[in-house]
């Protein structure tokens, strides 16, 4: 607690307890005989010491043109019940309502707490070594270019490349995972990370403020800024629903009497109950707290969103389009199949096969002549291979110990009237032919990332309809990957500005409050994330242009996250709507209850903080949802 | 201009948005953010006139909040 928190709590015993030993003499008849003035006196001690400040507040804001704010309106309400001879209501109202005041302050408090050590990943200093002896400074005055030292145990500043030393480091704060990631010199680290047991030397590649915990904190700082639908519409609500309920207390106070005469009092007191439940607040706490904390518990495994509006879009989510390569599958083209044409023992013929294509593919920078001479192994004696020569969309024509081989496609094959087997596998096919004789094909295919296939059936799981995969692959190949994957639909062969067109398409077809999501590496595919409902991108892989471009960043690449992210954002939005369903709930009640003379203003205390309090308490489940 | 201040002593969600919305309104001033949350606001006016619009920025908080204090 603070000391203002803890300043309140004496206030409100203190006041407690004065309130108690009147009620019970009150109760007990030994002041059956009292003054009423001396009784109203006796009553007003105990209601300043408690209201005090409210009262002064109600003053000082009244003058600034603040009229319908919550202290006026308590103020108010306990004037009436003064007015109408209730003093133990009034003292009680006043006793209950600051009671709840300063739950909910605490509540706030801790929330806001617990959320923040979440998010704690911010370096305090960094160390710089200077004539042998280290020196701690900001990491803000750390120039590019300079070593730093960290030590065992300490959180890296700034992002650099290790120059010295090998270590664990831990990126859990950064990225949710829990299994340590090793580096030595020449790896690149990032701030925000936690160094393992040894020391290390990192060269900083970047200023502070373009570090990537500088960046990602100042996304999470941002993400409050864009708003949701729900909580635009309880800032909405909250404008006019104070006015309404207070205007409906005055009616209430006036009207009834004057149509049906008989007293004011037990009118004024019905109109005090209105009061006291015209405060929006548990609304307007709760529904920001619960966007918060969902962000919150994404951020904890390593998905940052950056405003509560793509929480909830993403609850809405019900086709996800995935760009092929860099996101469902690595990008790292491999040898997949090895096919021999002619007879002899497996192994030996295809060790045969791979020599022949990776010497002649010796002096190719192809990305596929380089997957040929990594699955061959070994190391390439190039004094076999002469007269090289690449034949344009074809292949590559040369002679290895004296022998003819071309290496290619079908286009080559058929070119050079050599009889094939086709090779109907996805992805690259080379066929290899050897003194005009075919002597085999060789399959280079992209490998999947590893937990693509779990990303696509949890997606399905938690309940997203279509799946779509976009690529500038070939269809076989792409159609190969779907198939594996349990992907519903496949566009292939589309250029990098057609993606932008397919979203569209797709767009038009999500009916209503339908939402859908890209997921992309970021390369080439910026305008496709802006334009989709919710972009989201690749945080370690991606350019910083995508993370800019993105709604939504996966900070380890792990697609399995969007699922987990889904459950987040429903259950978030569950919460929020409880809570709005809830206190509203709670309030018609009371308000309809109160205006028939059924409630009192014990129940409308429990209406106004009561309610607020159960909201904060509800809001920060949000939080544990893994 | 973008600039980041911390809010102290804001205790009351309400009086957050309701100090947005004043700012907002401010002349020169093209965006605004209180958070409650992370008790910071972020103030996006014009560059040569800056200083004098946070005056008036601190102004209309007091209004709405007296208690809440902007650390400058």
């Amino acid at each position: 607690m603070t000391t203002k928190q803890k300043k309140m709590l004496y206030r409100i015993i203190a006041a407690f307890v004065l309130f108690f030993a009147l009620m019970i003499a009150e109760h007990t008849g030994a002041l059956s005989g009292v003054n009423p003035l001396l009784l109203f006196v006796l009553y007003v001690i105990p209601y300043l010491m408690i209201g005090y400040d409210i009262i002064w507040k109600a003053f000082r804001n009244i003058r600034h043109g603040q009229v319908f704010d919550e202290n006026f309106l308590m103020m108010l309400a306990t004037f009436g019940a003064f007015g109408v001879q209730e003093y133990s209501e009034a003292v009680a109202v006043m006793l209950f309502y600051q009671v709840g005041e300063l739950f909910q302050n605490y509540a706030v408090g801790k929330s806001r707490q617990s959320i923040s050590d979440m998010m704690n990943i911010c370096p305090e200093y960094a160390n710089i070594e200077e004539n042998g002896s280290l020196t701690q400074v900001d990491p803000d005055d750390v120039e590019v270019g300079s070593i730093i030292v960290v030590k065992p145990g300490e959180r890296i500043p700034l992002d650099g490349i290790v120059t010295e030393g090998a270590s664990m480091i831990d990126t859990a704060a950064l990225t949710g995972e829990s299994v340590p990631r090793k580096v030595s010199v020449g790896d690149e680290i990032i701030s925000g990370c936690v160094n393992g047991s040894n020391t290390l030397k990192v060269r900083v590649t970047k200023a502070f403020e373009d570090s990537t915990v500088a960046r990602i904190l100042e996304l999470v700082e941002n993400a409050g800024s864009k708003k949701a639908k729900v909580e635009n519409f309880i800032t909405r609500f909250a404008k006019y629903y104070t006015p309404v309920v207070t205007i409906a207390a005055v009616l209430l106070a006036i009207v009834p009497p004057l149509v049906l005469g008989g007293g004011f009092g037990e009118w004024i007191r019905r109109a005090c109950i209105f009061l006291v439940i015209s405060c929006p607040c548990a609304l307007v706490i709760s529904v920001p707290l619960g966007f918060f904390g969902g962000i919150g518990a994404a951020s904890k495994i390593g998905v940052l969103v950056k405003g509560s509006n793509y929480l909830e879009a993403v609850a809405e989510m019900t086709t996800i389009v995935f760009d092929k390569t860099g996101t469902l599958t690595k990008g790292e083209f491999k040898v997949s199949e090895v096919l021999p044409a002619g007879a002899g023992t497996e192994a030996a013929a295809k060790e045969e096969l791979l020599a022949l294509a990776a010497h002649g593919e010796g002096y190719s920078n192809h990305p596929i002549a380089h997957s040929i001479r990594e699955a061959y192994g070994k190391p390439l004696s190039m004094e076999r291979v002469s007269g090289t020569e690449e034949i344009a969309g074809h292949g590559i024509h040369t002679f290895i110990d004296g022998r003819e081989v071309y290496l290619g496609n079908a286009k080559l094959m058929e070119r050079e009237q050599i009889g094939y087997t086709e090779n109907k596998s996805a992805g690259t096919v080379v066929y290899v032919a050897c003194d005009g004789v075919f002597a085999g094909s060789i399959v280079i295919s992209d490998t999947l990332k590893e937990g693509s296939k779990e990303a696509i059936r949890d997606m399905k799981r938690v309940g997203v309809q279509r799946t779509v995969m976009l690529t500038g692959d070939r269809k076989a190949a792409a159609l190969s990957v779907a198939a594996e994957l349990g992907i519903d639909e496949v566009h292939a062969e589309l250029l990098p500005e057609d993606k932008v067109g397919e979203v569209e398409r797709l767009l038009d077809r999500c009916a209503g409050k339908e939402k859908l999501a890209f997921v992309g590496d970021g390369i080439n595919d910026a305008p496709v994330l802006m334009r989709a409902d919710v972009g989201i991108a690749m945080g370690s892989m991606g350019s910083d242009a995508a993370i800019e471009a993105a709604d939504i960043v996966l900070m380890d690449d792990d697609v399995r996250k969007i699922a987990s992210l889904v459950r987040i954002s429903r259950k978030t939005l569950a919460i929020v709507k409880q809570n709005i369903v809830f206190a509203l709930g709670i309030k018609a009640l009371v308000l309809v209850l109160g205006a028939f003379g059924v409630a009192n203003m014990w129940e409308a205390v429990f209406a106004d903080v009561g309610v607020s309090v159960i909201a904060i308490l509800n809001s920060m489940r949000t939080l544990k949802e893994k | 201009m973008k600039k980041k201040f911390k809010l102290e002593d804001l205790d009351c969600a309400n009086c957050a948005a309701k100090m947005e919305e004043a700012i907002k309104k401010l002349p020169g001033v093209n965006d605004a953010s209180v958070s409650f949350m992370t008790q910071k606001m972020m103030v996006d006016a014009e560059d040569d006139k800056f200083d004098d619009i946070m005056k008036e920025v601190v102004a209309v908080c007091a209004k709405v909040e007296p208690d809440c204090k902007i650390l400058m």
